[in-house]
């Protein structure tokens, strides 16, 4: 099943730097689909087009449309703050808001207007178990979050989208700032997650790519050269930039 | 080279300081003696050359209340406004080159402005109405540029994460950005709500007087203030006996000094609560 359609997306910053031109692909739900290509090919630009989080930037143009269950998500019209909700994002760089653990699990659904104490309660727990760090924090849920290794931080803001039920989940490079063990254990869930979210990742190396891709698009400056499913893509490209790329021969 | 490099600083340093301790020293030992409860506490008497300085206190208090009223609210919406909503061109631009220029201007000129203003065209009259208003203007850009500074200390990652979990702007604002942002805040208001109670140019002519036989009793009354008083008795009543005009001079800076302390421990207990 598609879960997000897009067509004809083109987008300009008004510095010029990194854009998307004319980008259509379907993702397909309960998949984990790979962006992958050198820096400034669009890969962010594009994660950040799904949950709108461009609108906090400097974008000039944008056309074409992405449809989320059938849903263009570029409409004036939509609801961002719902859309949020619904697709998560998770940034390179850990980031723990200046509050407790519990508070930044609960940061989503507290703004969303939760007040249940018990609600959240549950709704916290559940997410830091799906994020596999619960036994690891449960006797200290009102330590602030930053007193987390960099890996617990950044399983804690997966957590921290995972409280919202969200459909879909996006992730900009996610342990590039993280050490082989604490990648691993990421890698490790997010196949977990796919079973019940739709998972869009720009890792940070083509190894990783490689590893977790159900299917892989790779990103030339802000072009999508090729489109597949991860098996093929990584050992047998069609188009020769790939090729090129995923053997090492630039990039 | 480096054990020079740091005398030379320590040195600049101590040439730095010097002065300002040696003046707090000298207001000490002249002023202490007159400084006594019922100093603080009596109204002037003998033409004020005798009794206390309670109206000047009370005044002081007063227009410095006045001030935060007036200017807090504004100066931190403002900068909330310009640190995280404004467009950033050319406009925003103007606004705040002009912000931080008002901050350069003599606080004379703010006194004829409140005098023009508040006095005059808004018919406040000489009052703590007037005052407080023309204090709180000349307050204002200290206010706005420290609290802008202070929103823009705030790692951009914060805001991000949080809007990109659903927040709206001002919740984001509200529950990330200006706890954050607050110790630096307070700073600010502190600093200017000190320069207001020590300012004697911008209520000379909107709000403080001579001399009063009793308190105000309303905001619409004239007040007696602490530096103006201080003029007062130092230019202007022959015969001051010069215990009372450094015993006054002593009061302004405890007064000064409580405000500066009581920013250190507000900001420090905010820190504190909050480690990270």
């Amino acid at each position: 099943m598609d879960k997000i359609v897009i067509e004809n997306l083109t987008l300009t910053y008004s510095d010029g730097t990194e854009s998307l031109k004319n980008v259509s692909f379907n993702i397909q739900a309960n998949t984990i689909t790979v962006l992958f290509g050198p820096a400034g090919g669009g890969k962010s630009s594009l994660l950040r087009v799904l949950n709108r989080l461009n609108d906090l930037a400097d974008v000039t143009t944008l056309e074409g449309s992405v449809r989320i269950n059938g849903k263009n998500i570029l409409d004036p019209d939509v609801d961002v703050n719902a859309l949020r909700r619904q697709v998560g994002m998770v940034f390179s760089r850990p980031v723990s808001l200046p509050l407790s653990i519990y508070e930044n699990v609960a940061y989503g659904l507290v703004m969303a207007g939760m007040k249940n104490r018990k609600k959240l309660d549950e709704a916290v727990e559940q997410a830091l178990r799906q994020a596999v760090l619960w036994d690891e924090v449960k006797d200290r849920l009102n330590d602030p979050g930053v007193a987390l290794s960099g890996g617990q931080q950044q399983r804690m803001g997966i957590a921290r989208l995972l409280a919202l039920h969200p459909e879909i989940i996006l992730l900009d490079e996610p342990t590039s700032a993280l050490d082989p063990l604490a990648t691993a254990k990421i890698e490790e869930m997010l196949r977990e997650l796919k079973e019940k979210y739709t998972i869009v990742i720009a890792p940070h190396n083509t190894q990783q790519s490689a590893r977790i891709s159900d299917m892989a698009a790779f990103f030339l400056q802000g072009e999508l050269i090729e489109y597949a499913s991860g098996d093929i893509m990584f050992t047998n490209p069609k188009d020769q930039r790939s090729q090129d790329y995923i053997t090492g021969r630039f990039g | 080279m480096e054990k020079l490099g740091f005398g030379f600083i320590t040195l600049i340093s101590l040439i730095t300081v010097t002065p300002i301790i040696a003046i707090v020293i000298y207001i000490f030992v002249q002023g202490s003696p007159a400084v006594t409860w019922d100093f603080l506490t009596s109204m002037p008497s003998d033409g004020m050359k005798a009794g206390g300085l309670w109206p000047a206190i009370i005044g002081t208090l007063y227009l410095t209340l006045g001030t935060a009223i007036f200017a807090v609210p504004l100066g931190i919406a403002a900068a909330i406004y310009i640190a995280e909503y404004a467009p950033n061109n050319e406009w925003t631009r103007l606004i705040r080159i002009a912000i931080i220029n008002l901050a350069g201007i003599p606080s004379v000129v703010y006194g004829l402005f409140g005098l023009g203003l508040f006095v005059v065209f808004m018919k406040f009259g000489t009052s703590i109405l007037a005052a407080s208003l023309t204090l709180s203007i000349m307050t204002l850009p200290v206010i706005i540029s420290t609290t802008e500074e202070a929103l823009r200390s705030v790692p951009t990652s914060f805001r991000v994460v949080s809007i990109s979990l659903g927040a709206t702007r001002w919740q984001t604002i509200r529950r990330v950005v200006l706890p954050e942002a607050l110790p630096g805040i307070i700073t600010g208001v502190i600093l200017g709500l000190e320069r207001a109670a020590g300012e004697t140019a911008p209520i000379l002519f909107t709000g403080a007087a001579f001399f009063l036989p009793r308190l105000p009793q309303s905001m619409f009354d004239a007040t007696m203030a602490l530096p103006y008083h201080l003029f007062v008795i130092s230019t202007q009543v022959p015969g001051m006996p010069i215990r009372i005009q450094y015993g006054t001079v002593l009061v302004l800076l405890i007064f000064v000094l409580i405000m500066n302390i009581a920013a250190t421990v507000v900001r420090s207990r905010a820190r504190a609560r909050r480690q990270w």
